[in-house]
């Protein structure tokens, strides 16, 4: 797939500001470092010329941001989609979370984002980054520049990505791609043939680490309740627990649950997280799951789609059949 | 024998309709089943959020089972065809995050099943039983 150039997306941007299709642009913007690219609305061709971001750190999925922003205003929105996020802006319309008329999408086409963590994988001492055709290079402060093949440096979403082809827009910028055959589900299926102590083992290193930001929450486009249980002072869940306590898997089953037929698997959750806790792999067992029980069901693809967890057949399995298939393979 | 002093602590969602019915059959043919199970009525079985299966856990349970009328005979005509997808991925949620799977069943026993009612829950907590204590659910700051 061709790279897709900086230049065409602002052109695109100032010209739709220009001949009035849109009235604002939601974009990416340069963060604090060169990693931290960020969400930003630019209101201006000058802001868009000045700030604008198009590079292997934009993974932010805007479809989110539509909620709030297409309430401000009466004009529409620009908002640029890359193919994953496509899923979102689809789940967000099914569950009707914004008005569609106060979008205009363009679809942009992606060759994947990068892990920062990858790169301090390399260094520690990063001072700045540039992308030159497939190599990243990384300006540092005490190993010199170093040149990484960016393919190398993707983040595990990307690596695994589910399609590069766009599921929603009004316009797309270069090619479309397709839906991928990826091995997004084989660390699942590792961690189903483990023993159960193997299991807990595992998660409890993993969970115990999460420290309760509620940044996984906050970033997914599935999650958008206005009022969140996990805020509510008076529910015993709010904070984090005393490390070896269930309270973090309440957390995380429940938030993985509460978006079981909805999540788009977009790895916003994992790629936000500081902890850096696979939370992808919580996900993906209920994507698993309803594809091995109630048949492939990719939420977003199709608008309108209903979710099999609202969903029944009267030959169901039994939910002591559900626990038990995978057993024979174990 | 030392065997079990422990006596573990069951919570039983039970649908009005059916089963909630099915344990007062059981209490009034002087069918025994342990005291340990505690019944919490629920309107019908798909009233059970899988927060409730994990609160009760968190509070304290042992062992969680939920019990409505049999599919098809759902006094709310699909209510339990829900449950039974809802709680096939939890179970399976809990299973993969290596919680021991015979602290959580779904059986459906109808108002006239007081004989079911009453063997599914001597079954089930002498299951519980044998696992003993339910370390791998417990909250720290719900111990009293
Ligand atoms: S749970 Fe994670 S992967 Fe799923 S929609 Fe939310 S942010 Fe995306
Ligand atoms: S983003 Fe990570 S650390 Fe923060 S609440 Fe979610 S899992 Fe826990
Ligand atoms: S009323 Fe009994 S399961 Fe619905």
């Amino acid at each position: 797939m061709q790279e897709i150039k900086r230049e065409i997306l602002i052109n695109k941007a100032k010209d739709l500001l220009a001949d009035g299709t849109v009235d604002r642009v939601l974009g990416w913007k340069a963060g604090e470092f060169d990693y931290d690219v960020t969400p930003a609305v630019f209101n201006s061709a000058d802001e868009i010329e000045g700030d604008f971001v198009w590079n292997g750190f934009c993974g932010a999925n805007f479809s989110k941001y539509l909620v709030k922003e297409t309430l401000k205003g009466d004009g529409k929105v620009l908002v640029f989609l890359k193919p994953c996020d496509t899923y979102s802006f689809n789940q967000l319309l099914t569950e009707h979370r914004f008005d569609r008329e106060k979008v205009y999408a363009v679809g942009v086409p992606c060759n994947g984002m990068v892990d920062v963590n990858k790169i301090k994988e390399e260094t520690d001492s990063v001072v700045s980054i540039d992308f030159d055709g497939g190599n990243t290079v990384v300006h540092t402060l005490y190993d010199g520049d170093l040149s990484l093949p960016t393919e190398k440096l993707l983040s595990e979403r990307c690596v695994n990505c589910k399609s590069k082809k766009h599921v929603a827009y009004d316009e797309l910028l270069g090619e479309d791609g397709e839906v991928c055959d990826s091995g997004r589900f084989d660390e699942v299926a590792r961690l189903e043939k483990m023993t159960p102590d193997e299991r807990f083992e595992f998660w409890q290193n993993e969970l115990s680490r999460c420290i309760r930001c509620n940044a996984c929450r906050d970033v997914c486009p599935a999650c958008t309740c206005e009022k969140c249980v996990f805020d509510n002072p008076e529910s015993p869940v709010e904070n984090k627990a005393p490390a070896n306590s269930f309270e973090e898997k309440m957390f995380h089953i429940i938030r993985a649950f509460h978006v079981v037929g909805r999540c788009t698997d977009c790895g916003e959750c994992s790629r936000v997280c500081p902890q850096h806790i696979p939370l992808h792999l919580l996900n993906r067992k209920f994507i698993k799951d309803i594809d091995e029980l109630y048949g492939e069901y990719q939420a977003g693809s199709v608008l309108g789609n209903r979710a099999p967890i609202v969903d029944y057949k009267l030959d169901d399995a039994e939910p002591s059949e559900a626990v038990e298939r995978g057993d024979e393979n174990a | 024998m030392q065997v079990n002093e422990y006596k573990p602590l069951i919570v039983a969602f039970c649908c009005n309709w059916c089963s909630y019915a099915g344990a007062d059959l059981a209490g009034n043919n002087r069918l025994n089943y342990p005291a340990d199970v505690k019944i919490i009525r629920v309107p019908c079985s798909c009233r059970v959020n899988p927060m409730f299966i994990l609160r009760a856990f968190q509070r304290g349970a042992d062992g969680v089972i939920l019990c409505g009328c049999h599919p098809g005979d759902c006094h709310y005509t699909s209510g339990n065809y829900y449950t039974r997808r809802r709680m096939s991925l939890l179970f399976s949620m809990l299973d993969y995050l290596g919680i021991e799977r015979e602290r959580t069943r779904v059986e459906w026993v109808s108002a006239a099943e007081g004989a079911k009612f009453a063997a599914t829950m001597n079954d089930f907590v002498e299951k519980v039983t044998a696992l003993g204590e339910n370390k791998r659910l417990e909250d720290l700051r719900c111990k009293k």
